[in-house]
């Protein structure tokens, strides 16, 4: 089968000067334009006068293929090229090299609500919105009550969308856009936008989408919408690709290649220049390295429910067998929200040990909530604290799809595996429980 | 899978018009040309009646002070059906390039975020103008009656002058609105030309003021051909061939010149705005 998108090799290249500072004058531009040829007899050397012009790269080399019925997830960090590359795809803007082949039609929701106007009405929007999006008006008036409908405006179809909620406005703009028809649809960071029921509404409109055989291109900052709704991902970072796979995949490459990379915790972690530091028998501990899953090391953020392996280095000054390692994780409140203890481990080997020791403290799945938790290491030997060390690295958890519903826990502490059932109401059940087993306080 | 196919890639030099495209978008074209009509008189008192309101006042005080003071003459008719037969087309152009110059950095939203062929927003701009320019002539007519000036035959050919205004306003229209993408300048000209330019256009007076030998020279200003056409069709005024069929190239050439131009700064709009 012919890819129905194919990506040959884009590139684009932005003028600095062009299109973020100032931009030139009518005066300046002809002057420019005007001793072009003079400039271009007087050879080489005027060019050491003009000030150079700055140039980048937005995208660089880009080359993938999209196959019909493709869910396609783009991830990336800001200004990673996401948004030019769907620019060029939707022809906004051309590329500077390469080709892009597209054989059905694409509509781009890259921002809902564009060419909306004020004055005008919830009904004349739909309209002017959805010929704007290249809707024709046969198919618009086909749509309208369905359009309508997913929108919840019937009331206010006549008021003109100055007078909306900004709730509602946006309900209008994404239900036109979501109503488009095309072979291929680009969706930009939609959900982004409105309250959470309806954030779930186009998720639902979205998957609805994507299983009724339509190719998507999905860029977000939600992973966990990313692997729910997405069957392929590429991760673009500074204007190259640099991964093109699976979409679980492309978000695990994302967060441990990309997403991290600035600061923070690298996988090791050297405790010699730890700071606030107790250490009455010396400093002992000597450093901490990370791994994920397959002990791969973890240099960004760790999705929630993945494997965190974490290699204590210490050092024994006297032969003992009762030593211990400590690990708090607190959140960014300060509040211990998990501890782990060497001596909570029944299958701990004992037996004399002196000098250089390593620990391995397996977490196989850390169910924590997204955010960023302070690690406080500590040594114990024997009744001692021997050496401890608080916020001695830091490890951020990062948003994945732990429920299987692209549903993220923020709140709370905890992620933790439950199940819900809808029992039938029998008039036992009711009898049972009235009595109060469990009485409110 | 639709036999669809559709090839993106960088453009250079001179790009002519898909037609096609523009057939296919055709409705959107409606559309944003209603909008624009339907957004204009939004929230005001007066509503269309600006439409014939603005040539009406301009043609009693071009007839108090041009006509009573100065003593400027017609070139037949009575001085103020003289003056509003030049004023309809001239409103007609000056409200056009005044809107289509800066309808591509109005429409920013648009032009960065969705795809259509971009022609549409300064020609869209002329066209929702159109429809005052019917207005004021249903006007002229009414005053046609006032002052029992008779309609000949002529004013068959005022759909050929129509469109030649049309065409000059859509070529300045797209010149101006690309290059006030990259040079706000524009945006400060335009005002200052369209007062300017009434003067160079006979409007206030008949072409006839000017000494003969210069009156070709005239014909270099487009809208200074669809004024005398105007007169000529609608008040049976003295036609000056040469000055109507110049003026009429230039509006052609002009239109052909505005399209070139535009399609040649287009693919950076959505780069630069």
């Amino acid at each position: 089968m012919r890819p129905i998108l194919e990506i040959r090799h884009v590139s684009k290249q932005y003028r600095l000067g062009r299109a973020f500072a100032r931009t030139e004058t009518f005066r300046e531009f002809l002057t420019r334009k005007l001793l072009s040829p003079l400039r271009a007899l007087q050879g080489s050397r005027s060019e050491i006068g003009k000030p150079r012009e700055q140039r980048f790269w937005a995208l660089r080399d880009v080359s993938f293929d999209v196959l019909e019925g493709d869910v396609l997830g783009i991830i990336g960090r800001n200004g990673a090229g996401k948004s030019t590359l769907l620019k060029i795809l939707s022809r906004i803007t051309d590329p500077t090299e390469g080709t892009v082949t597209l054989r059905g039609r694409l509509a781009s929701l890259l921002e809902v609500g564009t060419g909306f106007h004020a004055e005008l009405t919830g009904r004349e929007n739909i309209f002017l919105n959805g010929a704007i999006l290249g809707m024709k008006r046969a198919e618009i008036i086909s749509r309208f009550d369905e359009i309508v409908a997913f929108a919840e405006v019937e009331q206010f179809l006549d008021t003109p969308v100055k007078h909306y909620s900004s709730g509602m406005y946006v309900r209008l703009a994404f239900a036109v856009a979501a109503h488009l028809n095309p072979e291929i649809l680009v969706v930009d960071e939609v959900l982004a936008v409105g309250d959470v029921a309806f954030q779930k509404k186009c998720l639902g409109k979205m998957s609805e989408v994507s299983r009724g055989g339509r190719t998507v291109l999905f860029v977000s900052h939600n992973m966990a919408a990313v692997e729910n709704l997405c069957r392929r991902g590429i991760v673009l970072d500074r204007g190259s690709m640099v991964f093109a796979g699976g979409a679980k995949e492309a978000v695990r490459h994302y967060l441990n290649e990309v997403a991290g990379i600035e600061g923070r915790a690298g996988q090791v972690v050297d405790l010699e220049q730890a700071r606030d530091r107790r250490s009455p028998l010396g400093k002992l501990l000597k450093r901490m390295e990370f791994y994920t899953c397959d002990d791969v090391p973890l240099s960004g953020g760790l999705p929630i429910g993945e494997q965190l392996k974490i290699r204590v280095h210490f050092e024994l000054p006297r032969p003992t067998d009762r030593f211990d390692v400590g690990l708090g994780f607190s959140n960014a409140f300060g509040q211990r929200v998990f501890t782990a203890h060497s001596s909570f481990e029944p299958d701990r080997p004992h037996g004399q040990r002196m000098g250089a020791q390593v620990m391995l403290c397996d977490i196989p799945s850390l169910t924590l909530t997204p955010g960023n938790y302070s690690l406080r290491v500590w040594l114990d030997i024997g009744r001692t604290k021997a050496d401890s060390i608080d916020d001695a690295a830091r490890i951020t958890l990062v948003p994945s799809d732990y429920y299987g519903t692209g549903k993220v826990p923020w709140n709370g502490a905890f992620v933790l595996k439950h199940r819900w059932y809808v029992e039938e109401a029998t008039e036992e059940r009711r009898k049972v429980n009235l009595p109060g087993a469990i009485t409110q306080a | 899978m639709s036999s669809f196919q559709l090839t993106i890639r960088p453009r250079k030099g001179w790009q002519a018009l898909d037609l096609r495209e523009i057939f296919l978008y055709r409705e959107l074209l409606a559309f944003l040309v209603w909008r624009d009509v339907k957004i204009r008189y939004r929230q005001t008192l007066l509503g269309g009646l600006w439409a014939v309101l603005q040539p009406l006042i301009a043609m009693l005080i071009f007839t108090l002070i041009f006509n009573r003071l100065a003593g400027v003459r017609s070139d037949g008719p009575p001085y103020p059906l003289f003056a509003f037969a030049g004023l309809v087309p001239w409103t007609f152009f000056s409200a056009a390039l005044s809107q289509s110059s800066n309808s591509l950095i109005g429409n920013q939203q648009l032009v960065s975020k969705v795809y259509f062929p971009r022609v549409f927003i300064p020609v869209g701009a002329v066209g929702g103008l159109l429809l005052d320019l019917l207005f004021s002539l249903c006007l002229l007519f009414i005053l046609m009656v006032h002052y029992h000036w008779a309609l000949s035959t002529k004013v068959l050919l005022l759909p050929l002058f129509m469109l030649a205004a049309f065409l000059a306003a859509c070529g300045c229209g797209l010149i101006l609105s690309s290059l006030n993408v990259s040079f706000r300048d524009i945006k400060y000209a335009v005002p200052f030309l369209i007062q300017m330019g009434i003067f160079l256009t006979p409007v206030i007076y008949p072409i006839r003021y000017i000494p003969a030998r210069w009156q070709v020279l005239m014909g270099l200003n487009p809208m200074a051909g669809v004024v005398i056409g105007f007169r000529y069709c609608l008040l049976g005024s003295v036609a000056s061939w040469a000055v109507m069929g110049l003026s009429v190239g230039i509006s052609l050439s002009l239109f052909v010149f505005g399209l070139l131009i535009f399609r040649r700064m287009e693919r950076h709009f959505a780069d630069v705005i």
